[in-house]
């Protein structure tokens, strides 16, 4: 893979971040560069700062006051390819913006207490597509995207809430993938699911690098050598070594990436 | 040995609130018999209530008490509702940390207030303003109603703010990831989420109005009238109670047990249905 | 951009509607206040009602808060006990459960009709003994939930643990469980007597009131509240300052032991 060809879409530069109350930062100067169309993994034991650090790369940490960051986040600019820093957006509508264009999916399915058809164009409706044949096309090209059109679309109008984890988490997916955002952010997302539903999502994973670039976190080191392209490894809120998988897998040139990996900690 | 007395003295306990309940209806029911044979369901839309010659027979109806009760509260529900959503978003969704706690105390000190408390000072302090801005004699229906809300709003706002305390954050913050606002968070996830218990502490609040005495009895004006405006004075079938049961002889006592029965009746059924219906299975 | 301008209106109206809340409860609490201190002196404790104080009505009502807690609470905790320890999951404790709530907004009203019906008519007469029937019918509910709802945040563990030990079950309940649970049942105890001790409409036709000190139940008995609302709608000046007086009374002690519960269960939670 040659290094030419990669182009940043985010790059975290520096960020400390501190939550409220907090006598010191939970993140300490992580350094990060997200490529485009690939994705990366985030490993590292429990509490090192993996969420954290995920949760401000679309500033969700902002709906709860209190917290402070220091230092850049850029998310490139599609239209000039400049580089922007995501921590200096202030404004409600800049921060709606900006969770449409840098998505998110969490842990557990979120699905919204409505129709599987309203989790899909909930998002839209938002953005202000109004017209019902727009938003059809849309939902389905959505729940294609997420490859659960086939199970949902003679359902489309019953709750969510009925179907499987597995159905739901990708709902959820098909959700964020129906905004076209650049960038989606996973915060490990098939740990409350079966292998199967496990396989599923990690096959749409790679499916959907294609049009988004990801980022993921994990705790499944299997998941982050056969999904992802970059790894990083955090410990205690630093970053501790990021690049490609294969090379931190292999080869890591710090001794605590090496010690993680094959399981002599965390 | 002791094992089997103590938990038969707890299983006597426990039957006594269903024994409480049967005994409340069958009492009110038994002596309600001499106004219900003479007059029926008809007594529900007569609006009549005069006692005879020399405290012989009379013509009672429960219509002017029934409609105050329902009148009150209908005004009470309409200015509470809103009121209470909206604190109970402030304390959910709005109040910084350091705020929540001294708001939610101040609410349930104002829940925790007597209602005769209420009563009074609607009574000096707030028909008055009434008076004033809509003019009529300051008691009367919609004073009433104005300060029976002032008293449901924090307990409706208490219990819906536990519902929507129990939407998950993360759910929540799946819509804010994918652009919600606040607003929209709140109509889209959280109201629906918590639509049960909403609904319940609405109805709950309804039920609790509707069978509200002291608040009421020092301003609705206590008179056996049909009112033609809003600012009219009339009566509910509590404050009949309260300011006339006492007094009451045969045929009028007996009207009077009727309209608690209806009361109580009506009040048993909203509360059962909001409990039951609505909070359900929830519990535990 | 329009979706914002709503999400704006509908935030400043919430946080509107708070502090109007709020804005009552200082309302109501400066006026009480106000008007309170405004007629209470030392005499106003000393003496009695025919004299312009309340001494007797603060000694009624609280005899008879105390002597409906005195029946309400054993046999409460024992219902409560019994939906939670024994009856748990059965179709009969989940219908008793369901009927007990229902009873906690019973109209009082009713409770008082109920309470005339069958304690005073019949005896000829208002009397205490009827004013303590009524309070407690008013509380017993209240008690049942709050030990039901105490009862269930007791770890299932604890009862294993003292099963495993081969305690019988009624000792582990009143000896591990009751105590585990004994902050919060005591905390729902003093919150219930707080609404009780402020009811007026269960007293009206029961205990009536009484103008003299008098211990008897047997016979028509002092009320504060009662007292507050027939001073109330008196014409004269000092009717109502005593009236005033009395509600700033009722209120403080309502508040106080209301606070008192709270600050319990803040140290335990
Ligand atoms: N809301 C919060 N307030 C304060 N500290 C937090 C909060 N959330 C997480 N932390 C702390 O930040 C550290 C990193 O947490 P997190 O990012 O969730 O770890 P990971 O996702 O890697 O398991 C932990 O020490 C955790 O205790
Ligand atoms: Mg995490």
């Amino acid at each position: 893979m040659a290094n030419s060809e990669l182009k940043k879409v985010m790059e975290v530069k520096d960020l400390f971040f501190t939550y409220p109350g907090a006598p010191e930062p939970t993140l300490k100067g992580n350094n990060l560069p997200i490529y485009e169309n690939k994705i990366t993994a985030l490993i590292g034991p429990s509490g090192c700062g993996k969420s954290t650090l995920l949760r401000a790369m679309n500033r969700i940490h902002d709906l709860y006051p209190g917290l402070t960051y220091k230092g850049k986040i850029d998310l490139r600019n599609q239209e000039t390819g400049k580089m922007e820093n995501i921590l200096d957006l202030k404004k409600e509508n800049e921060l709606i913006n900006l969770r449409q264009r840098v998505g998110m999916i969490f842990q557990k399915p979120t699905p919204f207490p409505m129709s599987i058809y309203d989790n899909v164009a909930y998002g839209l409706k938002l953005q202000g597509i109004k017209n019902k044949g727009e938003l059809d096309g849309l939902v389905e090209e959505a729940l294609k995207g997420a490859a659960i059109w086939k199970e949902t679309k003679d359902r489309l109008k019953d709750s969510a809430m009925g179907m499987s984890g597995g159905q739901q988490q990708r709902l959820c997916i098909a959700r964020s993938v129906a905004l076209k955002p650049e960038v989606l952010l996973f915060d490990e997302p098939t740990s409350a699911l079966d292998p199967i539903s496990t396989g599923a999502i990690e096959e749409l994973i790679s499916e959907i690098k294609k049009d988004i670039t990801v980022a993921i976190v994990t705790h499944n080191m299997q998941q982050a050598s056969r999904l992802s392209d970059f790894t990083t490894f955090m410990y205690l809120g630093d970053i501790i070594e990021f690049d490609e998988t294969e090379k931190i897998f292999l080869n890591p040139s710090q001794k605590m990436t090496e010690d993680y990996i094959t399981g002599r900690f965390g | 040995m002791g094992g089997k007395l103590f938990r038969n003295f707890s299983f006597f306990s426990a039957t006594l609130s269903f024994f409480l309940l049967v005994g409340i209806f069958a009492i009110l029911f038994t002596y309600a018999q001499e106004s219900m044979h003479t007059f029926g369901f008809d007594f529900l839309y007569t609006e009549i209530w005069e006692p005879g010659e020399d405290d012989e027979g009379g013509i009672f109806g429960g219509y002017i008490p029934i409609m105050g009760t329902l009148m009150s509260t209908l005004i009470a529900m309409i200015l509470a509702t809103p009121l209470a959503m909206g604190i109970a978003i402030f304390l959910t969704e709005i109040a910084p940390g350091q705020i929540v706690k001294p708001f939610s105390i101040a609410i349930e000190l104002l829940a925790a207030i007597p209602s005769i408390i209420y009563g009074m000072w609607g009574l000096f302090y707030f028909a008055p303003i009434v008076q004033l801005l809509f003019g009529g004699n300051g008691v009367g229906l919609l004073t009433a109603g104005i300060v029976l809300a002032i008293m449901v709003i924090p307990f409706m706002a208490a219990i819906t703010r536990d519902s929507m305390n129990t939407t998950p954050d993360v759910l929540k913050e799946s819509a804010y990831a994918i652009g919600a606002t606040k607003f929209e968070v709140i109509k889209d996830v959280i109201m629906p989420y918590s639509k049960g218990g909403i609904i319940g502490s609405i109805i709950l609040s309804l039920g609790r109005a509707l069978g509200e005495t002291m608040a009421v009895a020092f301003l609705i004006g206590s008179v056996m009238t049909v009112p033609k405006v809003i600012t009219d004075p009339t009566t509910s079938i509590p404050v009949l109670l309260a300011n006339n049961f006492a007094e009451a002889q045969d045929l009028e006592i007996s009207s009077m047990y009727y309209l608690a029965l209806i009361l109580f009746v009506v009040s048993f059924t909203v509360i059962a249905l909001a409990k039951f219906y609505f909070f359900g299975r929830k519990k535990h | 951009m329009n979706r914002l301008l709503l999400n704006k209106i509908v935030l400043i109206l919430s946080t509107v509607s708070a502090f109007i809340g709020i804005g009552f409860l200082f309302w109501i609490l400066i006026t009480l206040t106000y008007k309170g201190l405004a007629g209470v002196h030392f005499e106003t404790f000393t003496k009695d009602l025919v004299e312009g104080g309340i001494r007797n009505l603060l000694v009624g009502q609280f005899t008879m808060a105390l002597m409906a807690t005195l029946v309400a609470v054993p046999l409460g905790v024992l219902a409560g006990i019994y939906l939670r320890e024994y009856g748990h999951g059965s179709k009969f404790a989940s219908v008793i459960r369901t009927l007990s709530d229902v009873m906690t907004s019973a109209p009082s009203i009713v409770i008082g009709v109920f309470v005339f019906a069958i304690l005073v008519d019949p005896f000829g007469g208002y009397n205490g003994w009827a004013g303590i029937v009524a309070l407690a019918i008013m509380m017993l509910p209240i008690i049942i939930g709050t030990t039901d709802n105490m009862l269930a945040l007791v770890p299932k563990e604890l009862r294993e643990a003292g099963i495993a030990l081969g305690g019988s079950k009624h000792k582990i309940i009143l000896q591990i469980v009751l105590q585990a649970a004994k902050v919060g049942v005591t905390t729902g105890i003093l919150l219930s007597f707080a609404r009780i001790i402020g009811e007026t409409a269960p007293l009206l036709f029961t205990s009536a009131n009484n103008q003299f000190f008098t211990m008897d139940l047997t016979g028509q008995f002092p009320s504060l509240t009662v007292s507050i609302y027939n001073l109330a709608t008196y014409p004269d000046e000092a009717s109502r300052n005593l009236a005033w007086a009395a509600s700033f009374i009722l209120t403080a002690i309502v508040l106080f032991i209301n606070l008192t519960g709270r600050y319990f269960t803040r140290n335990k939670h």
